[in-house]
């Protein structure tokens, strides 16, 4: 009975439970976004695992990756994250904005071959009475320079979530070996 | 669609043991997520991981933790373990719960990212990402008691998620 998610006492599902829906690594030349569309509503929630490094050069500070669902480029999310880069924890948040910020990535001013990690949640996602939640931990780590991340986001919409967008926080490039696979978790 | 999220291996531990190991991990996951569950027979400590048998300064790790009264971060440069927890450290007391994500282990183009959640109930929360700075895939993955012994009783999950 594989225990599922970021936290892991969080869920306990049952086997089979847990599947692969689409995978997509970024080749040669970089990609300003990843896509997944048509979504299945098959699933009770979703989960995006993942790796990035963008093309922002800022002496590794890092950079975040953004996510919108179904084309919505309008005002209506809202994100919060707590931080640590190795001396202090900081937090902060956006409201009323056009996308959910999720900090973790990587960027190209980090040491060749570093990659953020990112382990995102997101919950209930066909659901029409709810506004949609995002969890994320994300992380990178560039020996001497890191940041690791706890972010939410909400999306103020009821509709099911149907795609997925992923792109740099600083509308930079992901770069090559980026990679993000998209699972759907199932309830009983 | 194929089950795509595979326990790989259990250890628990009949007797105390300094270290609990898996070896031999196939390449055939994308992922891997290791979740414990540990008491020391004395004191207090971290668990850390090496993998691959690397004992050199290849690990860094950047480090945010709740302490019961406020949120602090701390890194570490050339380090020769990986840590799963800190202020959410292991004692002889309360089963310290970790869970690790070992984030596309088996490629050999990146260098390795692990992110960690790190809990104890009395003493803090952590989550942590660790570098291993090698391209290498990772096949073995070595849990320690930093200073001291896992007790008796302490479980040691490895899974494997599978991306299509």
């Amino acid at each position: 009975m594989p225990i599922l998610g970021i936290l892991a006492s969080s869920y306990l599902a049952a086997k089979g439970s847990y599947e692969s829906i689409a995978t997509v690594t970024v080749g040669s030349g970089g990609v300003s976004e990843i896509d997944f569309t048509s979504i299945s509503s098959t699933y009770t929630h979703l989960q995006l695992r993942g790796l990035s490094r963008t093309t922002r050069l800022n002496s590794g500070d890092g950079d975040g990756i953004q996510i919108q669902f179904n084309t919505d480029t309008g005002n209506n999310y809202a994100w919060h994250f707590l931080s640590g880069n190795g001396s202090a924890a900081s937090a902060s948040a956006a409201t009323t904005t056009n996308r959910v910020a999720l900090f973790g990535g990587a960027d190209d001013g980090g040491g060749s071959n570093e990659f953020g990690a990112y382990a995102i949640d997101i919950l209930d996602y066909k659901n029409t009475n709810k506004y949609k939640t995002v969890r994320s931990l994300g992380g990178y780590d560039s020996n001497g320079t890191g940041n690791i991340t706890f972010g939410s986001g909400v999306w103020m919409n009821t509709n099911a979530i149907t795609a997925i967008k992923i792109k740099a926080v600083s509308a930079s490039n992901l770069m090559q070996y980026t990679t993000f696979a998209l699972y759907g978790i199932k309830s009983a | 669609m194929p089950t795509t999220y595979e326990p790989i291996a259990t250890t628990t531990l009949g007797s105390a043991a300094a270290s609990v190991s898996f070896t031999s991990i196939s390449g055939s996951y994308t992922d891997l997520v290791l979740i414990t569950s540990a008491k020391l027979t004395s004191g207090s400590d971290d668990a850390i991981v090496r993998v691959n048998s690397d004992s050199a300064g290849n690990y860094s790790q950047t480090i945010l933790s709740g302490t019961g009264s406020s949120a602090v971060s701390a890194r570490g440069s050339n380090a020769t373990k990986m840590f799963l927890d800190s202020y959410g450290w292991v004692d002889s007391t309360n089963f310290n719960v970790s869970i690790a994500h070992f984030m596309n282990y088996s490629n050999t183009t990146t260098y390795k990212t692990m992110l960690a959640r790190g809990n104890n109930a009395s003493s803090g929360v952590d989550a942590i990402v660790n570098l291993w700075r090698s391209t290498s895939a990772i096949t073995s993955i070595q849990v320690l008691a930093n200073s001291s012994t896992f007790t008796s009783g302490s479980t040691f999950t490895l899974y494997g998620i599978k991306a299509a």
